[in-house]
């Protein structure tokens, strides 16, 4: 028999496993709508019930003070410019019209300066952005989990596909599910009525599509490397419940870290969810400030780097018992 | 100089510090060779093989497949050998056809290359007709082929087959066996295969090792451990009333007489079917006439009562191992 051994380069070769185990991981979930529809369901229940009924923006609005009666306001005539004899009378529905067009302005006024953005709604959507991308990223560890407990694992293994590849596949294919869950999420949010705002172009999108793979390839190697030896799924369950709520709270997804008090702005301050929700939402519905979005790129950039890197290294070592 | 396909020297493995699941366990295995571990469940055997694949680190002792060490050469012992665990791997969304291409994409083979390996392999394995079809449309039979043809899509060299025919029915397994049989023929392939079916390693392996509790017990080739624990057993049964075990007794080759209550003799001896006509023959010179007569040759599930002291019966295991074993045999069975 002649052995025909594969003497390739090293890097073609684990190129060639990489692809061979993202596309396996990729049928599959194609394969399984049920997966991806259970995963978005979440997300959009927020965005659509609470991101709607949560109408910031109309606690001081017209509508709350139509009932307000506002008696006739008498104001002396040397008070006005210029000063007139007498006293004038405003009569009170002239007032009340006038209070309510100045109080919405100023509750517009002050969401937009709280947010970011006069709705709520916009603010909201562009949060579960970063939601659907943290549930799909710290799931990635059970697939490693169940890998190894099916046999499947021991198989990829034992054959010469460097380690690296192992790891880089689950990464890439929880980016490659968080982008396309992201686009369901954003075309849903555009025709629920989401307000972009007039620096958003094509490019924007692009870049959108760059920080969620960042991001998400930082949070999922921090799960696999979790997972590398872990045998039970349970566990791994248990430190997913654990981490997403936090994560998801002690930033701004939901609302904006200035509102929070110190210490909480200080957690909020280093926690990677919310500078790729800034950076989605500097992209989306704010007017750029090019400044900020950069800051935000090179976060996610660096923690991108360092956690992949760090899941790497612990592949190398860990991955076989 | 004899090269060995696989060596092991002293291998052990402990769990968690002090749950020893390999002992010190010492084989070769000549290449061209089937070489069986024969044990219960969680007598050690897949972790075993888990260390010789590289998939685990050896606690102490070494262990190397052609020459190559398994934790100094993993990458070389990896493109060597090929594997197919005791589980189903393959991915039951995938046709049967994409999941070779996938083994192979594993072993970096360029795709051209797979793409003949696998149209081979799966008319080797008789799969041609399903090749397009989803895996989880396979029965158990098919499964376990396609799992063969996974683990030869690199040519390997020495083939690691971990339970071949866990949870097949009784005609599946002897059609597994047959292409195994043919595999060695046709590549002249090395073969450790773990089983705890007594008929599996008798019918297949070239040598076996009995492995209990981590340990192996002895080893041998089939014959040689059979004839270790000794003898044929014959039952003879005489027209005449009378006592006649001391004419059986003398009869060379005899090594025990017992005699039954109901007048027939346990007679415990080597050769059984040379001596047989010896005894008929000296029974017939003293007037005795023979009415009836078995011969039945020992069986390894002897071998195994003798070194281990009792029935091979499955020890206990780790949740893990039972679930996964418990998907195996649900697969297996449809």
């Amino acid at each position: 028999m002649n052995i025909e051994i594969y003497d390739r380069s090293v890097f073609k070769a684990m190129l060639q496993g990489f692809w061979g185990l993202t596309s396996r991981e990729l049928k599959k979930w194609m394969k399984e709508p049920i997966i991806l529809f259970m995963a978005i369901i979440q997300p959009i229940m927020w965005m659509v019930l609470f991101g709607k009924s949560m109408n910031i923006g109309a606690i001081f609005s017209s509508s709350t003070i139509t009932n307000m009666i506002i008696p006739d306001i008498k104001i002396p005539g040397y008070l006005l410019n210029p000063p007139v004899d007498g006293v004038v009378t405003i009569p009170g529905s002239v007032a009340s019209e006038i209070v309510r067009n100045m109080l919405s302005g100023i509750s517009s006024k002050a969401v937009e300066s709280v947010f970011g953005v006069s709705d709520y709604f916009s603010y909201l959507a562009v949060g579960m952005i970063s939601m659907i991308t943290i549930f799909t990223s710290t799931f990635s560890g059970m697939s490693i989990v169940w890998d190894r407990r099916l046999g499947f694992l021991y198989k990829v293994l034992s054959t010469p596909v460097p380690r690296t590849a192992i790891i880089l596949s689950k990464m890439f294919n929880a980016a490659i599910r968080s982008i396309f869950q992201s686009t369901i999420i954003l075309l849903l949010a555009i025709f629920l009525g989401i307000k972009f705002s007039p620096t958003f172009s094509l490019m924007s999108l692009v870049a959108i599509y760059i920080a969620i793979f960042l991001f998400s390839a930082g949070l999922s190697s921090l799960f696999l490397a979790f997972a590398l030896r872990s045998t039970r799924h349970e566990t791994q369950m248990a430190i997913v419940n654990l981490f997403t709520m936090p994560l998801m709270f002690t930033s701004n997804a939901f609302f904006p870290t200035t509102l929070m008090p110190e210490w909480l702005q200080g957690i909020a301050r280093v926690n990677p969810v919310s500078y790729i929700t800034d950076a989605l939402r500097q992209l989306t519905i704010y007017q750029i400030n090019y400044e900020i979005l950069l800051t935000d790129f090179i976060y996610l950039t660096a923690f991108a780097t360092i956690l992949s890197t760090i899941g790497i290294v612990l592949s190398w070592k860990y991955l076989t018992k | 100089m004899v090269e060995y396909a696989i060596v092991a020297e002293n291998l052990t493995k402990m769990f968690n510090g002090n749950i020893v699941a390999v002992d010190n366990v010492s084989f070769k295995v000549n290449e061209g060779e089937i070489f069986g571990l024969l044990g219960p469940n969680g007598a050690g055997k897949t972790t075993t093989i888990n260390m010789l694949t590289t998939v685990l680190k050896p606690t102490k002792g070494r262990a190397s497949i052609l020459g190559y060490d398994v934790v100094k050469n993993a990458s070389m012992v990896r493109r060597l050998i090929g594997v197919v665990p005791q589980e189903y791997t393959a991915d039951e969304d995938l046709t049967g056809f994409e999941n070779l291409i996938l083994c192979g994409d594993l072993y970096g083979i360029p795709r051209d290359v797979s793409k003949k390996l696998a149209i081979e392999l799966l008319e080797l394995m008789e799969l041609t007709k399903f090749k397009d079809k989803k895996v989880e449309t396979y029965s158990g039979g098919m499964r376990r082929r396609l799992e063969l043809a996974c683990g030869l899509i690199n040519r390997p060299r020495v083939l690691f087959l971990d339970e071949p025919t866990l949870g097949l029915d009784v005609q599946t397994r002897s059609a597994i066996w047959n292409y195994i049989k043919k595999l060695k023929e046709e590549y002249n392939i090395t073969i450790l295969m773990t089983t705890h079916y007594m008929e599996e390693a008798d019918s297949l392996c070239d040598r076996i090792a009995i492995i209990d509790h981590g340990k192996i017990v002895v080893s041998g080739t089939p014959e040689e451990l059979k004839n270790s624990v000794g003898s044929d057993v014959m039952e003879i049964m005489i027209r005449e009333k009378e006592d006649v075990t001391e004419i059986i007794e003398n009869i060379t080759y005899v090594k025990e007489v017992h005699r039954r209550d109901d007048g027939s003799y346990i007679v415990k001896l080597e050769d059984g079917e040379t001596v047989a006509p010896m005894i008929i023959e000296n029974l017939r010179r003293n007037g005795y006439h023979v009415i009836k007569l078995s011969i039945s040759k020992p069986t390894l599930d002897e071998v195994f009562l003798t070194y281990t002291g009792r029935a091979l019966r499955d020890s206990e295991e780790g949740r893990e191992a039972i679930l996964s074993q418990r998907i195996t045999l649900k697969k297996a069975r449809r």
